[in-house]
């Protein structure tokens, strides 16, 4: 039974408040002053969260971000299956990130598909020194040679890159002449850019808009015969199969679905995009730019959609019918009566088990509101919410659409907040990422990685819906939280005491 | 539909249901454009021959798949080995946050680490004010007894000066004067998260023992009866450093182990989060200087540190990852030498246990070939311990391996008749250690979790031992020095080796004349 329960709305708003003032008293007077601005109490009804966002985190405070060549590289870019991704720099940015975001694919690793290996420049003093055009030249032709079936490379520039003055543009130019008009994007996603991994989904957007889309020549013949339903997939990146349960609901509904971007997806379906009919958007934080971009260029509507829970899942099913003739329209019903009796029985099976209990949140992209239905479907309350890496457009959707009355919201929010915030509100569950996980296990709080599915997933779609409720379930409900207390020391429940 | 309530399905099974394998084939087909099977098939074929090893050791540029991380990593592992210590890394928030993630995936608990945070304007104007807030905020926030400063390659290109900022930040008031924020300069183009363990360390022992960047006087040593333990970059630390100092109790040995991070990264679950506990304090840490000697696990660990410590007028002895029956031999009688104390029965015993288990089980190692990659000294110390078993470390690579290292590595080969087909690759990496199985196999691989790519591709079966391992939980927990810890290492190697012989005698009627209950 946490606190949330047992008390008003006012109680709630009044002690989120107090808590707030208290974790800024641990600050100097100048970073307390900038921290205020991303810490708040929603009030229902406000068009937004009350809190800034999308600025710079500050220096010393443990901050839980990325950097824009994790956007760039570890999100947008590098699930793209049959591409190869250079991270190009020092050895460590690619060795960090390599295979750790199961974006999961289908091919012959190394062969004709390369998303869970590590290509690197692994630069060496010499190139910072002299610079290390000439040795992305000369990789670009060792890729060629030693892995003959690659369908493009993407250069994707760690920090030195930007600063020591290389001309990544002119070698991935001139390599693509060389190897007949190939597909060569040079990236400039150095992680210093920007304040998180947000401006790297942006600059990685822009580079498939310059160096993919504006390459197709107008006159190239489809690779296949357009239809009246063909639609994209946009922003899912195929954690645990996520994608794949999404696709198939799309095309159970009768649309045809000619490009997943990016997890499982391939240049192909890049370049097929600017076909759809429909761009539905999935991860509207890291990919509304390039279907905005697709928006204005080639008349392509985007529809953002929610495949997390029953209840989103079939209000995103109508609204992507919404855009179609009846066929599909009658098709999405179809799907939803479908599935009802799976839902129904996932329902009945955990609902009880999760009713009342209540989740803390902090995670990046668009699940910091696209789980709280999910959650809700459940019986399950989320009391706290924060961004990563959100900007003000992500809050507003989330004030208009998901949280209720007094939510805390933390946008930003650094180690020591967080752990104070979960120690104050007793949450029953906390969903982060994988340097949360276990701060707060130690307190004796359930937690799931909400980045990566905690190894498990799909979640998205019907399908996910009963892993999400399995593993929810799994999380709160196992017995070794009872066993965090040594019997001795006499406490029903361990007090959650965060580090000083 | 696959999926049920009573039985749910995750993606292990749910994918191989019909509807989804259709899904799927449909999309390749329709949307890919993917590759001819038989030529995908041909290149597939092609990457295993003799003639693809000759151009994947012609590349001179492009690396995949190696086996190293970048300098700040070892910084911060080393860093959080010393009593209420924050490590501060000073350069772009990004690698932090990687930093912490992939310890965190390694040990299972959390890795705690600030960033300085800096960004296009601190590219241009240089990072001292980002150390002037770090260092105020971290003090404020964190209350640490000491904040550890590294950098990333982003302030090394710019030329950032830490021991500059420090002085600075110190006189605008982020830290007190007095307070200990020992620095050291860690570009991740040179070397790897060895060499960075190496650098922080030394710049942490620096700190204490020679003036404190110019704030205190300099330490006179006064020689004392204690030895010095350094453990280098370990992914085992925990049971490790655990049993180094079980086996100097036994031995009656006055110690310190320097940057002891078996507790902060083994922390319990019983309802409170200590973000630092344990660690070498840092008076210890000071007094160190005043040790007899110091003994280091991992000589590549502290290729700078050693003669550092040497310069001071201490004796300095090195090895390399101990494993096995000499390995420990040779270490524990440098203990005994060194500290004039006598090795318990207890030990002789124990030693004797391991040959024992060696004995048991030589029969199914005799004679078996392994490829081994992984950090330097563990791959020494592993090859000397398959001599030992009467085993051929056939292929022995490391991708941060230098030729001084190869040398050490021919060594240990030339020491064995067992040796004497076996083949050690500096500075290669995991694509190199492909064609190596394909070209010339092995019985078995022994490496970190990425050597699973290798287990898939090539059949070799992988024996887990190494950093990162982030598939298989709680190895770390487990010592892999001293005679216990080379009785795990045994263990390990057998298990697989017998899972692969019941693998290769289960089929009935067919095989499994040979799947015998007693082995």
């Amino acid at each position: 039974m946490s606190l949330a329960q047992t008390q008003s709305v006012a109680e709630i708003k009044a002690r989120n408040k107090e808590l707030i003032d208290e974790v800024l008293k641990v600050y100097p007077e100048k970073t307390a002053k900038r921290r205020a601005k991303h810490l708040n109490v929603h009030e229902a009804g406000k068009s937004d969260c009350g809190v800034k966002s999308n600025l710079k985190s500050i220096p010393g405070v443990m901050t839980i971000r990325g950097c824009a060549y994790a956007g760039s590289k570890g999100v947008v870019w590098g699930p793209i299956k049959d591409m190869i991704h250079i991270s190009h720099g020092p050895v460590g940015c690619g060795q960090y990130s390599w295979a750790a975001r199961r974006n999961y694919y289908i091919g012959t690793t190394g062969i004709d598909t390369f998303v869970t290996m590590q290509f690197t420049s692994d630069f060496q003093e010499k190139d910072i020194v002299f610079g290390g055009d000439k040795k992305l030249a000369k990789i670009m032709d060792e890729i060629q040679e030693l892995f003959p079936l690659n369908n493009g490379i993407t250069v994707q520039s760690e920090c030195p890159i930007g600063l020591i003055g290389d001309d990544i543009e002119a070698v991935s130019k001139a390599k693509s002449k060389e190897y007949d008009g190939k597909t060569i994007v040079p990236v400039r996603c150095e992680g210093f850019r920007g304040v998180s991994q947000s401006l790297g989904h942006h600059i990685a957007n822009d580079s498939i808009r310059d160096w993919v889309f504006d390459k197709i020549a107008p006159d190239a013949p489809p690779k296949f015969e357009p239809t009246p339903y063909d639609v994209a997939i946009i922003g899912d990146y195929n954690i645990g199969g996520d994608a794949w349960s999404s696709r198939i609901l799309l095309e159970e509904m009768g649309l045809r679905v000619i490009a997943q971007w990016s997890g499982d997806g391939s240049l192909a379906e890049l370049e097929a995009t600017p076909k759809a009919k429909l761009n539905v958007l999935h991860c509207y934080r890291s990919m509304n730019y390039i279907s905005r971009h697709m928006e204005e260029k080639y008349g392509i509507p985007w529809c953002e959609y929610n495949f997390f829970g029953p209840s989103k899942i079939a209000e995103s099913l109508r609204k992507i019918a919404s855009f179609f003739d009846d066929k599909i329209k009658e098709g999405a019903e179809r799907v939803i009566a479908k599935y009802q009796p799976l839902m129904g029985a996932v329902i009945a099976k955990y609902r009880p088990r999760l009713e009342g209990k209540t989740v803390m949140l902090f995670v990046g992209g668009l699940r910091p509101r696209h789980v709280i239905g999910a959650y809700e479907d459940l019986g399950m309350e989320v009391v706290g919410t924060g961004y990563e890496f959100g900007h003000n457009d992500d809050y507003q959707r989330t004030a208009q659409h998901y949280v209720k009355d007094g939510t805390l919201i933390y946008d930003d929010v650094t180690g020591y907040e967080f752990e104070k915030f979960v120690e104050k509100v007793q949450p029953d569950l906390v969903g982060s990422g994988i340097k949360e996980k276990y701060v707060f296990q130690k307190m004796g709080v359930p937690f799931r990685q909400m980045h990566s599915w905690d190894y498990s997933g799909p979640y998205h779609g019907y399908d996910g819906f009963a892993i999400f409720a399995r593993d929810m379930d799994m999380a709160i409900n196992s017995p070794i939280w009872k066993k965090a207390m040594a019997p001795w020391k006499a406490a029903p429940r361990p007090t959650l005491i965060a580090a000083e | 539909m696959t999926q049920n309530a009573d039985h749910v399905l995750d993606h292990f099974e749910l994918f191989r249901g019909p509807e989804y394998q259709q899904m799927l084939a449909n999309k390749k087909k329709m949307f890919e454009n993917p590759r001819d099977p038989a030529e995908v098939e041909r290149v597939r074929e092609w990457a295993k021959t003799p003639e693809y090893r000759e151009k994947n050791f012609a590349r001179e540029a492009l690396t995949v798949n190696p086996a190293k991380a970048c300098q700040p990593l070892g910084a911060v592992f080393a860093a959080v080995g010393f009593e209420g210590t924050i490590p501060f890394v000073h350069g772009s928030q990004g690698c932090v946050a990687y930093y912490r993630s992939h310890l965190s995936r390694h040990f299972k608990e959390p890795s705690s680490c600030v960033s300085s945070s800096m960004t296009e304007d601190a590219a241009v104007f240089g990072g001292l004010n980002n150390m002037i807030d770090g260092l105020a905020n971290t003090h404020s926030m964190y209350k640490p007894k000491m904040i550890a400063v590294s950098t990333t390659c982003m302030a090394e290109v710019i030329g950032d000066d830490l021991n500059a900022f420090i002085k600075t930040a110190k006189e605008k008031g982020s830290v007190p004067a007095e307070y200990d924020v020992p620095f050291a300069h860690t570009p991740a183009f040179v070397g790897s998260h060895v060499t960075g363990y190496d650098n922080a360390l030394k710049g942490i022992l620096d700190h204490f023992w020679d003036g404190k960047a110019g704030t205190a006087p300099k330490l006179e040593r006064q020689p004392n009866e204690k030895i010095n333990i350094i453990g280098g970059f370990d992914g085992y630390t925990v049971g490790n450093t655990r049993e180094i100092k079980r086996i100097l109790k036994l031995m009656g040995i006055e110690h310190t182990i320097i940057a002891d991070n078996s507790d902060v990264f083994d922390t319990p679950t019983d309802g409170e989060f200590r973000m630092y506990d344990g660690g070498t304090t840092l008076e210890e840490a000071a007094n160190a200087i005043h040790a007899k000697a110091t003994i280091s696990m991992q000589h590549y660990s502290t290729e700078k540190t050693l003669p550092f410590i040497a310069d001071h007028g201490q004796e300095t002895v090195s090895f390399h990852h101990p494993v096995g029956v000499s390995a420990t031999d040779e270490f524990i009688m440098a203990l005994s030498r060194i500290s004039g104390k006598e090795i318990p029965e207890e030990l002789a015993r124990e030693r004797g246990r391991l040959v024992d288990a060696m004995a048991d089980s030589s029969a199914h190692i005799h004679g078996k070939k392994f490829a081994i990659y992984g950090d330097p000294d563990l791959c020494l110390g592993l090859a000397a311990f398959l001599l030992e078993l009467g085993a051929e470390p056939t292929h022995v690579l490391a991708t941060n391996g230098s030729k001084a290292w190869a040398e050490e590595v021919q060594k240990v080969f030339d020491s064995s008749p067992f040796g004497a087909n076996c083949h050690v690759y500096p500075g290669k990496d995991l694509w190199h250690m492909r064609s190596l199985l394909f070209t010339e196999p092995v019985d078995f691989l022994i490496g970190n979790t990425y050597g699973k790519y290798l287990e898939r591709d090539t059949g070799t079966p992988l024996i887990r031992i190494g950093f990162p391992i982030f598939d298989r939980h709680h190895h770390h927990r487990y010592p892999v020095w001293g005679y216990q810890g080379g009785m795990n290492v045994l263990v390990w190697i057998l298990d697989k080796i017998f899972d692969e012989i019941d693998k290769n005698t289960i089929v009935p009627a067919k095989t499994d004349y040979s799947f015998d209950i007693i082995r």
